[in-house]
């Protein structure tokens, strides 16, 4: 995996993020021990203690469960996968829509250009 | 949570020259900290009062709740700013200095880290290039079981893949519930490491605070703020 941090935003958000994708692109799959909190920081390169503070929070909403003498898991509940995956998609779209909106495309502008790149990448 | 390192109104001055202006900094257990500032803001005194190998002007510095002693150093694990081993020596022989001083010491640890590294037992330190030496120490000063790592710019001068190595190796093996402090002036290379900052100014402490408090108040990395506060 590859791991990159932006400099305006706290590393253990971040470090969210970048597992959230993991597990729901199911690089960790459903249900898949995650690797312990040392070796996750060192293949990130970043703290320990940061890595506990994101897995934490992947706790807390359900996406990662630990049992206390083997370790941490990734939920087995498709479905929480499938919501956050979702809720991922959302949050991309948005950004699109807004970056577009900057160029100067409508939602019907932007839509009428997606279906033409739909077009060419099937002629790809 | 316990303390590790504690500076009261801590000084040190060389003749005329005021090294450190009354520094009151408090460490606790289990943390990676940056000791960022400046090259002369006071650092490497810090880190050798800590250490023992200089005695403050006035105030004091607790390590684990007493003064540097032989008390101390045993829990202390130090590396230099420069090469301190002796340059005849083999690695094997540098591992064998270190187990001989150091109670503390992981043989197995050091042993399974230069098996990695690929590094040659038998060659005296001098044959070796300026990151395998650096690297060398930074595996005997990481091998210790120690409660307080003092690592005086452990990534100074190295290349990009060298410092990427020795950060790793940093956090790979200090040893649990123990504090690292790394003094640099590379901040970008290292702020994703750490815990906590302190930036030193002239002498004094003009900020402690975690890395991720910095980035969520200031909306900014630790390296920009630090541009910032020290620029001319």
């Amino acid at each position: 995996m590859e791991w990159i941090f932006r400099p305006d935003a706290p590393i253990y958000t971040q470090l969210y993020e970048h597992l959230t994708l993991a597990i729901v692109s199911g690089t960790f799959p459903p249900g898949g021990r995650l690797p312990a909190v040392r070796e996750l920081a060192v293949d990130a390169g970043v703290n320990p203690n940061t890595v506990q503070r994101a897995l934490s929070e992947l706790e807390r909403d359900g996406l990662v469960y630990s049992q206390r003498t083997t370790g941490r898991y990734v939920t087995d509940d498709a479905e929480r996968i499938e919501q956050e995956r979702r809720k991922l998609a959302e949050g991309r779209a948005r950004d699109f829509l807004a970056a577009m909106q900057k160029l100067g495309y409508d939602r019907v502008q932007t839509v009428v250009l997606l279906e033409k790149m739909r077009g060419e990448r099937k002629e790809q | 949570m316990s303390t590790i390192l504690e500076c009261r109104a801590l000084r040190k001055r060389y003749g005329a020259k005021e090294a450190l202006s009354g520094v009151d900094l408090t460490l606790e257990s289990g943390r990676i900290v940056g000791l960022l500032g400046p090259n002369g803001s006071g650092k490497t005194t810090l880190i050798k009062l800590a250490n023992g190998l200089l005695t403050p002007t006035a105030g004091e510095v607790l390590v684990d709740g007493r003064k540097p002693s032989k008390e101390t150093k045993a829990v202390v694990s130090y590396l230099p700013e420069r090469i301190a081993l002796p340059q005849w020596m083999t690695a094997k022989q540098a591992m064998q200095f270190y187990e001989d001083f150091y109670m503390d010491f992981r043989r197995y640890a050091a042993e399974d880290m230069i098996q990695k590294l690929g590094l040659e037992t038998d060659r005296p330190i001098k044959t070796m290039s300026k990151g395998t030496k650096e690297k060398l120490q930074l595996i005997l000063t990481m091998s210790r079981g120690a409660k307080l790592y003092l690592l005086d710019e452990p990534i100074g001068g190295v290349d990009p893949a060298t410092r990427d190595y020795i950060l790793r190796t940093i956090i790979a093996n200090y040893s649990e519930d123990a504090t690292v402090l790394i003094s640099t002036h590379l901040i970008a290379d290292v702020e994703q490491v750490l815990d906590e900052v302190v930036f030193l100014r002239e002498g004094a402490v003009m900020l402690h605070k975690s890395v991720d408090a910095i980035r969520e108040e200031e909306g900014k990395s630790v390296d920009e703020l630090f541009r910032e506060t020290f620029a001319y």
